[in-house]
């Protein structure tokens, strides 16, 4: 019996916080709060389960484990008071999807248009996964994906359907 | 398949990661205008074989709206600029010109 091209594993205990704002106004307050240096376009940064990822040019998506959040939260609110910003704990609003085994990639491939292979260690790529928005990037052995946790049942079940034991892409 | 590079963000993604916005440049006519001005800013749409000019939304991306010139028979894009402007830049008029060398930008539409 062949094996599943990856194991899909639901991330808990993960928050969230998105920002807006001018990146260069907000941008050295969020890199001071959060130990963690401001990702350029398109780029994810810090290790482990706190990172700093670039959503968009006004965007940026602070993640991190929901038990840190609540300070996180509020030394950010504090640090921005003089600035036009919005800071956010999105946590409520997202799920987390960890796509780890060999053919990671190709669990992700049959979901998204992207093109993968132009995905970096340091990237964060916004796509989508079928029919909702996903964005992903690379951790050891595989992809992390983020969604929406209103369609989070939909994304698990693409994602355990894509890695249907013997569906690998390559010619076998 | 229509590949966009998003201006916004740099990616290069294929269509179904944007949603389309319609023809670029529209001439906004409000309640003053008489109304065949009216119907035609809210109906009529230029719908040319060749090169247009269109808005694109990065939907599952950036979530920017930007422009983009392309040839709607080859789906040749001939480049994709800021929407804070009222027509497309000198180099993409230029490349549009190497295809369609009478091509002019219809400023009317846009003042
Ligand atoms: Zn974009």
């Amino acid at each position: 019996m062949a094996e599943a091209l990856a194991t899909i594993r639901r991330v808990e205990g993960m928050g969230m916080i998105t920002l807006r704002g001018a990146l260069e106004q907000i941008g050295p307050v969020v890199s001071d709060v959060t130990g963690i240096a401001l990702p350029e376009c398109r780029k994810i940064t810090g290790a482990g389960d706190r990172q700093l990822g670039w959503m968009s040019p006004d965007e940026l998506l602070c993640v991190m484990p929901v038990a840190d959040l609540p300070a996180i939260l509020a030394a950010l609110q504090d640090g921005l008071t003089d600035r036009h910003a919005l800071v956010l704990d999105m946590s409520d609003a997202r799920v987390i999807y960890d796509i780890i085994g060999a053919h990671a990639e190709d669990v992700l491939a049959k979901l998204s248009p992207a093109d993968l292979g132009a995905v970096g260690s340091d990237d964060l790529r916004r796509s989508r996964a079928a029919q909702t928005a996903a964005a992903f990037w690379r951790i050891e052995s595989g992809f992390r994906v983020i969604g929406f946790r209103s369609t989070a049942d939909y994304l698990g079940a693409l994602l355990h359907n894509a890695a249907m034991p013997g569906s690998q892409l390559a010619p076998r | 398949m229509l590949a966009l590079t998003c201006p916004c963000c740099g990616i290069t993604a294929e269509e179904t990661e944007f949603h389309p916005g319609g023809e670029a440049h529209l001439k906004r006519v409000g309640p003053e205008g008489a109304d065949d001005e009216f119907e035609a800013y809210l109906f009529a749409r230029k719908n040319p074989k060749g090169a247009h000019i269109e808005r694109w939304r990065h939907s599952y991306g950036c979530g920017k709206w930007f422009h983009v010139a392309r040839d709607t028979a080859t789906l040749r894009v001939f480049g994709a600029y800021t929407t804070q402007s009222y027509g497309p830049p000198e180099d993409i008029v230029n490349a549009i010109r190497q295809s369609y060398p009478d091509w002019t930008f219809d400023r009317n539409a846009a003042e």
